[in-house]
């Protein structure tokens, strides 16, 4: 067996991997988290969830209604999607006017009774989902072992971002509302309805973790707590990117995903915490984040 | 003149307050006869913590998510030297409250750089990683915490196994914080702070070098916050891991919030409310949480002044 810096490459590859979906998440979640940022002002504490509601989605569509993960991929994003955007028409709408601590702090409070709902219905004992039957076996590389899913995770959440990216900074509807982040009054009045811009981007920005969820069902088990924590560590993702750039989310959450899968290679210990220490050095030297302005 | 009505009205705001301090006084010297006295000094020691969270977010608009860090760390180094190296409870809270400012300093350094809703999310990211450290390290002993730790004797004489001894020194610790940081509220350190609060560009044009009040503020609460995890872990002679999670940092939040922000005694009041409501849902499981969350909701939505603050609002008067 070959080895590189004495470790095996199987090992090596193999964390590399894990770490590459680890990083697909966190590339969709902060994706989201910046895309509803740039427009609504709130920090979305409710987006580990809303992610956690899709993967619950997705069980449900199977064992309830009788629909695969294909269905799931389709109908998950837009149902979570949905009540997103009951979220922002009953509740958010009314924090604009007042300082941004505040829709954390909502968002916070809705992430708790959606999250003890989901515990006191479900328990904490995660629930299995199968991997679609199209994507099950593998792909023997050579070097290492690739699972058919987790390649398709991979390659799909890829997809996902580089199309958000393409819808927001290449298309007349990506410039409207680049445009109404810059100043919202300005675009309201040559005529486009932002109050609904604003509403349709939040469902959208949940759509996006819904669909993450949906994606780790398969992997993780289907758990209610599965967004509780993950949801912090991309906080300190998008802290160390800077939300001032799309493209900037992406690229951090892909490298910090392999950041972690190394380190789980070389020094295990560090493993749940090198995020976190990335995150601090970052913050030292370059305080906006890595492509972030400092506003 | 001017001197003369300003000192006035300072002693017109200081007669209100001065009621509900003798009101606080006279609740917590009382209360242990109709409720339960551990019940009421966990609410002393959570009391204390919201305080010290308030003086941040209240008085600096700094919200740190991440307080839970202090309360834990200060709590797991309280237990370890009163049980392990077998220091007094004075000097084990000393040692918590020590290792609490260390945090608060090196944490602090790190949050003030990014200001408003980065700062709450450098905080709860920092914490998390103390949590993965307390997981992890051995003295913490990991998921079973420091149990059975001793409640020894104050300055070597006084026993805390005796409850009046240990319900007073939890008294007289949280009277004497909750004076602490009424008096920094009301220094000049205090206004600066404030100034920089309502504008932090405008107080920097005055020639205030802002990060370091934040820091400074940001260390004082820190240690505040130790102090309390420290009582609170010697009352109940234990460490846990649930004083590090994130849901405590959620927790003192919600306390602060629903007593008042930026009032003086809303922590106070934040606390006994949130902690009876917890106490009463106790056996409901999952449901605590679902009503935090709820509670968080409502406040931030309809009633964002808090108990306290609308009070205050009702009479005119700060409190």
């Amino acid at each position: 067996m070959s080895e590189i810096f004495g470790i095996p490459t199987q090992a090596l590859f193999g964390q590399l991997l894990i770490g590459l979906i680890n990083g697909s998440f966190y590339a969709l979640l902060s994706l989201g988290l910046a895309v509803i940022f740039g427009l609504l002002n709130i920090i979305n504490f409710a987006h580990g969830a809303q992610y956690m509601m899709g993967a619950f989605c997705t069980w449900f569509l199977l064992n309830k209604l009788g629909l695969g993960y294909w269905w799931s991929l389709a109908l998950a994003p837009v149902i979570v999607g949905a009540t997103g955007v009951v979220i922002e028409r009953t509740m958010l709408f009314r924090l604009y006017k007042l300082d941004h601590l505040y829709g954390f702090l909502l968002t916070f409070g809705l992430a708790l009774i959606i999250q003890g709902l989901f515990r006191q219905y479900y328990g904490s004992s995660g629930l299995p989902y199968p991997i679609p039957k199209a994507l099950q076996g593998g792909q023997n590389l050579g070097f290492m072992f690739l699972p058919n899913y987790r390649a398709w995770v991979i390659v799909f959440s890829l997809v996902i971002c580089l199309g958000t990216w393409f819808m927001i900074e290449k298309t007349k509807l990506g410039s409207y509302l680049r445009a109404a982040t810059e100043n919202p009054q300005l675009v309201q009045a040559f005529g486009v309805n932002v109050p609904r811009m604003v509403t349709l981007t939040y469902g959208f920005g949940v759509g996006l973790a819904a669909l993450a969820g949906v994606m780790a069902a398969p992997i993780y088990s289907v758990n209610p707590l599965m967004g509780a924590d993950l949801i912090i560590v991309v906080f300190a993702v998008v802290v160390i990117g800077g939300m001032g750039s799309i493209m900037g989310s992406i690229l951090t959450g892909f490298i910090l995903g392999l950041v972690e899968g190394l380190t789980k290679v070389f020094y295990p210990e560090a493993s749940n915490t090198v995020i976190f220490i990335v995150m601090a050095i970052v913050l030292m030297i370059k305080p906006a984040g890595l492509f972030g302005t400092q506003k | 003149m001017q001197v003369a009505k300003a000192g006035a009205g300072n002693r017109m705001v200081a007669r209100h307050q001065r009621v509900a301090f003798v009101v606080m006084l006279v609740f917590f010297a009382a209360a242990p006869t109709v409720i339960y006295p551990v019940f009421l000094m966990k609410v002393m020691c959570f009391a204390l913590f919201a305080c010290a969270f308030n003086l941040l977010l209240g008085y600096v608009g700094l919200l740190s998510f991440g307080h839970a860090m202090f309360l834990g760390m200060a709590g797991y180094v309280a237990a370890h030297t009163a049980k392990v190296w077998g220091l007094t409870p004075e000097l084990a809270i000393l040692a918590g409250a020590a290792s609490a400012a260390v945090l608060g300093l090196v944490s602090g350094l790190i949050a003030i750089r990014r200001q408003g809703i980065y700062f709450a999310m450098i905080t709860l990211a920092l914490a998390q990683m103390v949590y993965f450290f307390c997981v992890q390290a051995p003295f913490t002993h990991g998921e079973d915490g420091i149990q059975a730790v001793p409640r020894g004797h104050l300055f070597g004489f006084i026993d805390l196994g005796n409850r009046t001894a240990l319900y007073l020194t939890v008294f007289v610790v949280f009277v004497a914080g909750f004076l602490l940081v009424y008096r920094i509220i009301h220094s000049p350190f205090g206004q600066v702070l404030k100034a920089i609060r309502e504008n932090e560009a405008r107080a920097t044009s005055l020639g205030y070098d802002t990060d370091r009040y934040k820091l400074i503020a940001f260390v004082l609460s820190a240690t505040l916050s130790g102090v309390a995890g420290a009582m609170n872990a010697l009352v109940f002679q234990l460490a846990a891991l649930n004083a590090v999670h994130w849901t405590m940092s959620g927790e003192v939040v919600l306390m602060t919030l629903v007593g008042g922000l930026g009032t003086v005694f809303g922590p106070v009041v934040g606390a006994l409310v949130v902690l009876a409501m917890e106490n009463y849902l106790a056996q409901l499981g999952a449901w605590v949480t679902i009503v935090q969350g709820v509670i968080f909701v409502v406040c931030v939505l309809t009633f964002r002044r808090g108990i306290i603050g609308e009070l205050a609002n009702f009479l005119r008067k700060p409190l």
